[in-house]
């Protein structure tokens, strides 16, 4: 199975094949690592395993999209699918360092939600959990209210980096800066604090970039995109190893742009339809039947191996 | 006195029953009637307003409301008028007092966008 430059089928039937054959994949997961930029499927781990990671890798989870505060039919209850993902996250045999969370961590931006969902992320056995916001968490005040339960380093911005592993990460803002009728974007200011934050960073440093749209255009009618994300891209092209990692669309794809990769990740929440799918005119949570949902849902964990400019990514599903 | 009483007791109760004739036999007077009237309904339904894009006279009090699962807002372009997130069946209304364009969008998803024209008819 390969879903490697999905994007670029759009419509094609095939692509949703490939989904729909991850979503029968039932408890494995599927070893990604990215070698010259290419991402490549080693193998399939037994049920329940996972692949134990090189010696001194640093070990990093990924979650998206926990929509904490929802509680329609296509999922009554996220909280228990974060227990879910964190149980499974605590068990993991190499402790990750750290949790990344895509955004949307709440659902209507109320305070009451990201109240809950700063509590039940500090179920996590982890030293930290960095977030970036999504839509969903900048609903009637921009960041600010977000900024009051996640401002990671105290500086007032949803944007912000930091070094760890000798990888440098860095935490975007791309859910606001819109037009009417444009994609969410970056915006001048991000981009300049962006630009200054790489001049200290060697071309040979590993990055990881986090943002909660994807950083390139999925399926524009749907706000699949953001519109100066290019600009960004383009900041990042000098370096050897860059892998950006986005939520928003709550299905795993990836695209390669030279030394840059690019992965969405899935939700813990509900599934979304496939890009422009057909039959389906709205980016709206899809019910899944009873029993079903557990196997769209799932965390990412990912290993960045020293003096390798290669990262494995294993995506799990949260239940079979 | 008795045939008066009598006369605007006929007229009281044909009334109705002539209202809904003319409703069922000329429903375009009635479309007509409710955009300078009072209130206009707009829903929020698969990530789209409907209608889209709306005339209607000064003093027309609009009703937008959010059939969907997921949260969207009203935001006029301009800032002017805005909802805060409007969850499922959440409504938000808004008066229109004076002629004028008045575009807007859902500011959680800006791909979604409507318009009201406000005009003397």
């Amino acid at each position: 199975m390969s879903t490697s430059d999905a994007a670029d089928q759009g419509h094609d039937p095939a692509r949703r094949r490939a989904l729909s054959c991850l979503a029968a994949w039932t408890g494995a997961a599927v070893v990604w690592t990215v070698s010259g930029g290419i991402p490549r499927a080693l193998g399939a781990t037994n049920a329940g395993s996972v692949s134990p990671a090189e010696k001194n890798a640093l070990t990093f989870v990924q979650i998206s999209d926990t929509h904490i505060g929802f509680r329609k039919e296509a999922n009554p209850d996220v909280v228990g699918s974060l227990r879910r993902a964190t149980a499974h996250i605590n068990s993991l045999p190499q402790a990750p360092a750290f949790v990344v969370h895509t955004g949307d961590v709440s659902h209507l931006s109320k305070p009451e939600e990201f109240g809950k969902a700063r509590e039940l992320l500090q179920e996590l056995r982890v030293d930290r959990v960095h977030t970036v916001p999504g839509e969903h968490d900048t609903i009637d005040e921009g960041v600010t209210g977000y900024l009051k339960y996640f401002d990671h380093d105290g500086k007032g911005k949803a944007w912000y980096s930091f070094d760890q592993g000798g990888v440098h990460f860095i935490g975007l803002t791309n859910v606001l800066n819109f037009k009417a009728g444009m994609l969410a974007s970056l915006g001048d200011e991000q981009l300049a604090w962006m630009k200054s934050d790489l001049t200290s960073v060697s071309n040979s440093t590993p990055i990881v970039v986090l943002g909660h749209i994807p950083m390139w255009t999925i399926w524009e009618p749907w706000g699949w995109g953001t519109a100066d994300s290019q600009e960004a891209l383009a900041l990042l092209r000098p370096y050897g190893s860059v892998t950006v990692l986005n939520g928003h669309i709550h299905q795993v794809l990836q695209k390669v742009e030279g030394n840059v990769t690019l992965h969405t990740a899935m939700s813990l929440a509900y599934p979304l339809p496939t890009p422009g799918q057909a039959g389906i005119g709205e980016p709206g949570p899809v019910t899944v039947p009873a029993g079903e949902l557990a196997k769209v849902l799932g965390t990412r964990e990912i290993n960045v191996v020293q003096g390798k400019q290669q990262l494995a990514l294993i995506d799990t599903p949260l239940g079979s | 006195m008795f045939r008066v009483s009598y006369r605007d007791a006929l007229r009281a109760r044909a009334l109705p029953a002539l209202l809904l004739g003319a409703a069922v036999a000329f429903p375009w007077i009635f479309a007509a009637a409710a955009q300078s009237g009072r209130t206009v309904e707009i829903d929020i339904a698969k990530f789209a307003y409907a209608p889209k894009e709306i005339t209607v006279a000064p003093g027309t009090k609009i009703v937008w409301t959010n059939h969907d699962d997921t949260p969207h807002t009203v935001t006029a372009n301009d800032k002017a008028f805005g909802s805060k997130g409007l969850d499922t069946d959440d409504k938000f209304e808004h008066t229109f007092a004076s002629e004028g364009d008045f575009g807007y969008i859902c500011t959680v998803h800006p791909f979604m966008t409507g318009v009201v024209h406000v005009r003397k008819q």
